[in-house]
């Protein structure tokens, strides 16, 4: 590709955002109260991993999926880890993330977090970090599949001469997950659906692209009901059971009757249903509670604690501003650090120390000191980079990746995910709210 | 299928003919404001029998008083205020197309998506620079591609079904609409009927069809009363008559309630509609009176669109 002239780079780039418009992939961005239609920016230089690099990562990965489910199936029945004081009580019981409503209810297999998010840096060539993990809906796995569907199309030349492990069958792994937790009380196929927020919600090309890659219907709240003891679609032939549900919404949203009384969104009954095993949710109601920032520095003794194993990811070495000696640290050396807020997530609300002015780090300074325990605070890591098509050429941008576990019968990596770039020089923020871009993800058979 | 979903390609289907049939209607008017003014009052009288057949001429008086022809035009086309507008149509076809993408064949998607951007960089472009008549043919080219597209690309199944009966509810009525405002609202006094004015109105009411030709080649001889409503509510051969529509939803909802295994009560409603056209000769059309008749079929397909609403559309089937 770098031998590649400018005009046909600018061509192909052409191409591929055509590509990208006509099949609809577009993420609408909060805040900007604009154009819903609007491209993620895709970069056409991969990123790549041999198979060597992805094996070890791999079970990093797996090991952690397996070690968050098990501190969930814990914290909401007997919590062995806090009494044996592993994790401070309060960072569990206290928090916002943690539902009371599922408290002694241990789902299908004991999975909550059927798709596991981890967010992962590099900083050398066998270091990884995690940034954070995402047990709730981690969403982007639609532009793993479609990025690879692009860069198939254009360069069909470069997939013949190498081996590149395929990701496309991430959709039927997913189903596969999905019908393999169905409730007890399922006694034949089960029926799966995808719940979706609504025609609105930015991530719904993305909701509406898995659903018909399953073959699974896309419901919204108004299309299901609840009576007697299971969950009903609304079709044209009337009501259809549904066994199983893989939402797209926050756990406040599911049911009126249970978290939110005002909202409009969710099934009033279904929270029943599933406490009497007639369906069941995934993730699982309360999965929150193992990817809050706070509860992120814990996990590796997780894994330590439930599995008797040594983590094989590491973690971003992290200060928890709620302890007196971690806050005095990162107030003194604000200028150096990331902060982040405990439950904030898109790049909202964090400060990049070394990427800020005076000023911008005194403000934060008082938004800190008024609610200290609402903030964590990491080094600024030295990200690895990937070459990335700019304007100027080809150029060192930082990328991160998000790799996609399945937890259900069995726990599933495929051999990809998806790598996001920050797309201005320097930046360490990739969120595509905040204007990154995303790349194809690479792992070579050995 | 999910009833949303049903709900949705029906929806489609309904917006996109409607766009057509404002289309039509703007080509009619765009045509007769091009002829000397013959019939006095009659060249005001067109523009306000435009409104008054698209159901929006009290809506246009709210906004813009009189009807001034470069008004009516800017309402028609791009007025979202306007619920039936063909942006509007256009806009509400695409969205309902976006929520349902994947029961839609890519080429489905491509016609709805096109017309959409397009119309897009239509409303950017100054009004100065673009014509009515260019608007209009764009708006029935894109939508007899998107028809185009689901005749030649979509799975026979139940989507295919509930998207026909959109279009053919929309389409009878919105012929039904288009004549009784012409004798309705124009002809107000029996002794027009008849006339050569009369004649005039009724050949400019084919050609906001696009039957024009249609009907010569059917009937050919003088444009008469009789004959023009035995073809827009007889006659099965032509593709837009209430006879056509009726008889073409009770074929789609035979289909449906033998998919389906369950026979529904639309089912029979529109069979009795058929055959109660089927047993019509003009002149009893004419002794019942044509604005009472049409408006009792009108009365009728709304109680069948809501038939079909409640039976598969609302979910709410036990």
């Amino acid at each position: 590709m770098r031998a590649m002239p400018a005009e046909l780079r600018q061509m192909k780039q052409a191409e591929a955002e055509a590509l990208f418009r006509r099949i609809g992939i577009t993420f609408a961005v909060y805040g900007e109260g604009g154009d819903p239609d609007r491209l993620i920016p895709f970069d056409m230089f991969p990123r790549v991993f041999t198979g060597a690099e992805w094996a070890r990562l791999e079970r990093g990965i797996k090991q952690r999926a397996r070690a968050l489910n098990a501190f969930l199936v814990d914290v909401y029945g007997r919590g062995e880890i806090v009494r044996a004081g592993r994790i401070p009580a309060r960072l569990v019981y206290l928090n916002e993330a943690y539902e009371k409503a599922v408290v002694g209810f241990v789902p299908p297999r004991g999975v909550y977090s059927h798709i596991v998010g981890i967010d992962l840096v590099r900083t050398g060539p066998d270091q990884f970090y995690v940034l954070e993990d995402n047990c709730r809906t981690p969403s982007g796995v639609s532009y793993m599949l479609e990025n690879r569907e692009i860069m198939m199309r254009m360069f069909p030349a470069i997939f013949r001469e190498n081996r590149i492990q395929p990701v496309e069958r991430y959709p039927e792994l997913l189903r596969r997950t999905l019908a393999s937790v169905a409730p007890a009380k399922c006694d034949s196929a089960p029926t799966v659906a995808i719940l979706t927020p609504g025609h609105y919600n930015s991530a719904y090309y993305e909701h509406s692209f898995l659903a018909d890659l399953m073959g699974v219907e896309l419901v919204e709240g108004q299309d299901l009901f609840v009576e007697g003891e299971f969950c009903y679609m609304r079709t044209t032939e009337g009501p259809k059971k549904l066994d199983v549900i893989y939402r797209r919404i926050d756990d406040a949203f599911l049911d009126p009757l249970c978290f939110r009384p005002d909202s409009a969104l969710g099934v009033p009954g279904l929270m029943d249903v599933y406490r009497s095993g007639g369906i069941t949710i995934a993730s699982a109601p309360g999965a929150g509670v193992a990817d809050d920032k706070a509860i992120y520095t814990y996990v590796p003794e997780m894994v330590r604690f439930y599995l008797g194993e040594e983590p094989i990811l590491e973690n971003v070495p992290t200060w928890q501003c709620a302890k007196d000696d971690d806050l005095k640290y990162v107030l003194e050396n604000l200028g150096e650090l990331v902060v982040k807020e405990v439950h904030g997530s898109g790049g909202y609300g964090m400060l990049v120390g070394p990427k800020s002015t005076k000023d911008q780090i005194e403000a934060f300074r008082a938004k800190i000191e008024e609610d200290p325990s609402n903030y964590i605070a990491q080094p600024t890591l030295a990200l690895s980079t990937c070459p990335t098509f700019v304007e100027q050429g080809i150029a060192p941008r930082h990328v991160d990746l998000r790799p996609y576990c399945l937890v259900g019968e069995r726990i599933e990596l495929v051999p990809g995910g998806l790598t996001r770039v920050a797309l201005k020089e320097g930046s360490l923020v990739v969120n595509s709210s905040q204007g990154g871009g995303v790349k194809d993800t690479w792992v070579l058979a050995e | 299928m999910l009833s949303r979903t049903a709900d949705n390609l029906y929806w489609i289907a309904r917006y996109m003919e409607r766009a057509e049939t404002m289309a039509r209607l703007l080509q009619v008017g765009e045509r007769i404001s091009l002829l000397p003014n013959s019939g006095g009052e009659g060249f005001r009288n067109e523009w306000d029998s435009l409104l008054h057949a698209s159901g929006t001429a009290e809506g246009f008086a709210r906004k813009y008083g009189d009807p001034v022809q470069r008004n009516i035009e800017s309402y028609f086309f791009f007025d979202h205020d306007n619920p039936s507008s063909i942006a509007s149509c256009i806009e509400r076809a695409r969205e309902n197309a976006r929520i349902v993408r994947t029961a839609l064949t890519v080429q489905m998607w491509d016609a709805l998506n096109t017309a959409f951007q397009e119309l897009r960089q239509l409303e950017r472009t100054p009004r100065s620079e673009i014509d009515i008549t260019r608007l209009a043919e764009w708006t029935t080219a894109k939508a007899a591609m998107v028809k185009g597209t689901i005749e030649t690309t979509h799975l026979r199944n139940d989507g295919w079904d509930f998207l026909n009966l959109g279009y053919l509810i929309e389409r009878a009525d919105n012929t039904a609409r288009l004549m009784d405002v012409k004798y309705y609202v124009l002809l107000p006094q029996i002794e027009y009927v008849g006339s050569g004015f009369d004649n005039y109105q009724w050949a400019t009411l084919l050609r906001a069809l696009s039957v024009h030709r249609a009907f010569y080649w059917a009937y050919g001889g003088e444009v008469t009363a009789k004959k023009i409503a035995d073809f827009l509510i007889l006659n099965p051969r032509c593709p837009r008559s209430l006879i056509t529509c009726a008889g073409g939803i009770v074929g789609h909802l035979d289909r449906l309630a033998e998919d389906y295994n369950r026979p529904t009560q639309a089912q029979a409603h529109a069979r009795r509609m058929t055959e109660g056209l089927a047993a019509h000769t003009p002149d009893m059309i004419f002794d019942e009176g044509l604005h009472e008749f049409l408006t009792r079929f009108v009365g009728d397909t709304a109680q069948l669109a809501g038939m079909v609403h409640e039976t598969y559309l609302s979910g709410d089937m036990r």
